[in-house]
């Protein structure tokens, strides 16, 4: 069987029509990654005997009316090593946590495994998702499947990989930064940061808990729309989520985008997009011409000030957050936090110590609102903006390991949408001349989860280079 | 302003080397000098965001008992137990 192409509505599609069964379908899976994984280093754990374990129950005669109460039976994913899982292994890919089994399991995590999901295991990322690059990972690099040589863009590096080079149909990621939308324009694949507080982090190992946004990676809009199904809305155990009806995300995929005002942020197409993402981006506003959206130049006057707001907020908030690894309760003590996760601790402490507090982190969170006044302008005159995803195609490893702020400079398309706390959806977009892919983002007011489906769905299926897959064997 | 590394490693409590010390003094001064940027934006008249989507004052319920963690699920992260509670170092600061 050729598992390559599947997406989560192929295989339940499969399964309708009995082509093959759940047991076949998660032993491909996992057969792909023992024979993969030892060269790309995506998954960090593979989950083998559970997920074989829990085939056990389905038979050849899975019926119709079982999907609707469990949309996702049998659809294998693999889950970033952020999220807790009981009994099995998280290591948020640190030495800190390298032997620590949780127990209890992240919201996200039991929801989609009560929607039928089977975990494949768990995937590789920067350490505490702090990284743009995948490099600051503790268990090695995870590689690009389109080049081994690249980085497959992080911190979600395993989880973009997985999908990309079909280890596993869909996987979970967390964004706090950039870190879902950065590797999956790196990989081809397509990747969902929701709204604030639209999907609970309870379980998810905290980084910045103002802006962590907790998502996924997928092969096509339709499967993010199904999966977004499965993990949004209020769980009871993270106050900041938003308690909102139950909305179907699949529902206006198929709708179009004629006379949809999509806008461009001048400050987003500057002199520091390489020649080759330009490109990719114009070509991208043709096709959404010719699909009936009209293309608005807009004005976000504080996309500059990203980063430093960014770098103030998120190190303030990660020295908090990991101030709780003492080694008492659980993990290691702290003289196994890497370098990075050093780099912050202490650039946070500073920001928020005695004295410094009022310079650093209130301008921060002040600034941060004339960010998010920019949003909220720019969405009076348009329906969704715009945007490529990473200024550069993905970079050879090593390129920037050495620079952190070389590094933290990579985000700069993608920090200011967190500190709004808007959705962003990545979608492929095209390739480099060397064949690295480039991707574009989606944006949209709070909530607009389903308009931004309908967006990418249009553009995907006018493009279709999903279709595209990474050679491997 | 500039950051004094190993003040800071000491209040993060985190033990850095010699040579970390000059790594993370030159890259953690240049982000300083790179984040120092927004005081060039007038922020006089604005309230800081802390919450973005406008939430305040979120209560929960108070019958959690049944998702309480277990005693021996509390601890089962730890090796260093006594009678059932954690073992802590002692905490006196005598420097």
């Amino acid at each position: 069987m050729n598992i390559q192409n599947f997406t989560i509505t192929d295989i339940i599609e499969g399964y309708k029509k009995k082509e093959f069964s759940v047991g076949e379908i998660v032993n491909s899976y996992l057969e792909r990654i023992e024979k993969l994984n030892p060269t790309l280093n995506a998954f960090l754990t593979v989950d083998k005997q559970n997920a074989l374990k829990k085939t056990e129950g389905f038979g050849s005669n899975l019926t119709i009316e079982q999907f609707k109460n469990f949309p996702l039976l049998g659809v294998p994913f693999g889950i970033k090593d952020m999220f807790l899982t009981r009994g099995v292994r998280t290591t948020a890919a640190s030495n800190v946590l390298k032997d620590y089994i949780p127990p209890y399991s992240a919201t996200a995590v039991d929801r989609l495994e009560s929607a039928g999901a089977i975990s494949l295991g768990k995937l590789n990322h920067d350490a505490w998702a702090h990284g743009s690059s995948g490099e600051n990972s503790d268990f090695g690099n995870t590689l690009n499947p389109w080049n081994k040589d690249y980085i497959p863009g992080g911190s979600s590096s395993g989880s973009a990989v997985a999908v990309a080079a079909s280890l596993s149909p869909f996987s979970t990621g967390t964004d706090t930064g950039g870190s879902i939308r950065l590797p999956a324009s790196f990989t081809n694949t397509v990747g969902l940061k929701p709204t604030y507080g639209l999907v609970s982090r309870y379980g998810v190992i905290s980084m910045a808990s103002s802006l962590d946004s907790i998502g996924h990676f997928s092969k096509t809009v339709r499967d993010s729309a199904i999966i977004l199904n499965a993990t949004a809305g209020v769980d009871g155990y993270d106050a900041t989520v938003t308690d909102r009806a139950k909305e179907d995300y699949t529902k206006d995929l198929e709708m179009g985008i004629k006379g949809l005002k999509v806008g461009v942020p001048k400050e987003y197409i500057n002199e520091g997009l390489s020649p080759e993402v330009k490109q990719t981006f114009e070509n991208s506003l043709k096709i959404l011409g010719k699909l009936g959206a009209e293309i608005i130049d807009i004005t976000l006057p504080h996309t500059d000030a990203g980063i430093a707001v960014y770098y103030i907020i998120q190190p303030s908030e990660v020295s908090s957050n990991l101030a709780r690894y003492d080694g008492i309760r659980y993990g290691n003590d702290r003289s196994f936090f890497g370098k990075e996760a050093k780099r912050r601790i202490m650039l946070g402490t500073f920001t928020l110590s005695s004295g410094y507090y009022d310079a650093y982190y209130k301008k921060a969170m002040q600034v941060r609102t004339l960010i998010g006044n920019d949003f909220d302008s720019a969405f009076k005159n348009v329906d969704v903006i715009v945007s490529p995803v990473s200024p550069t195609p993905p970079w050879k490893f090593g390129e920037k390991a050495n620079d952190p702020l070389a590094m933290y400079l990579s985000d700069a398309l993608t920090v200011t949408i967190n500190l709004a706390g808007v959705p962003g959806l990545a979608v492929p977009a095209g390739f480099s001349h060397d064949k690295l892919p480039i991707g574009i983002q989606f944006v949209g007011p709070h909530f607009s989860e389903s308009l931004l489906f309908k967006v990418g769905h249009s553009f995907e299926q006018e493009t279709k280079f999903y279709k595209e897959l990474a050679h491997l064997e | 302003m500039k950051i004094d590394v190993k003040k800071v490693a000491k209040l993060s409590n985190l033990t850095i080397s010699p040579d970390e010390e000059v790594e993370f003094d030159k890259q953690l001064n240049d982000i300083v000098v790179y984040i120092e940027k927004l005081n060039s934006i007038d922020t006089s008249e604005i309230e800081p965001t802390a919450q973005v989507t406008g939430l305040s004052n979120k209560l929960r319920n108070d019958n959690f008992s049944d998702d309480v963690l277990s005693q021996e699920s509390a601890l089962s992260g730890t090796k260093k137990t006594h009678n059932g509670l954690f073992v802590v170092d002692k905490l006196v600061d005598t420097t």
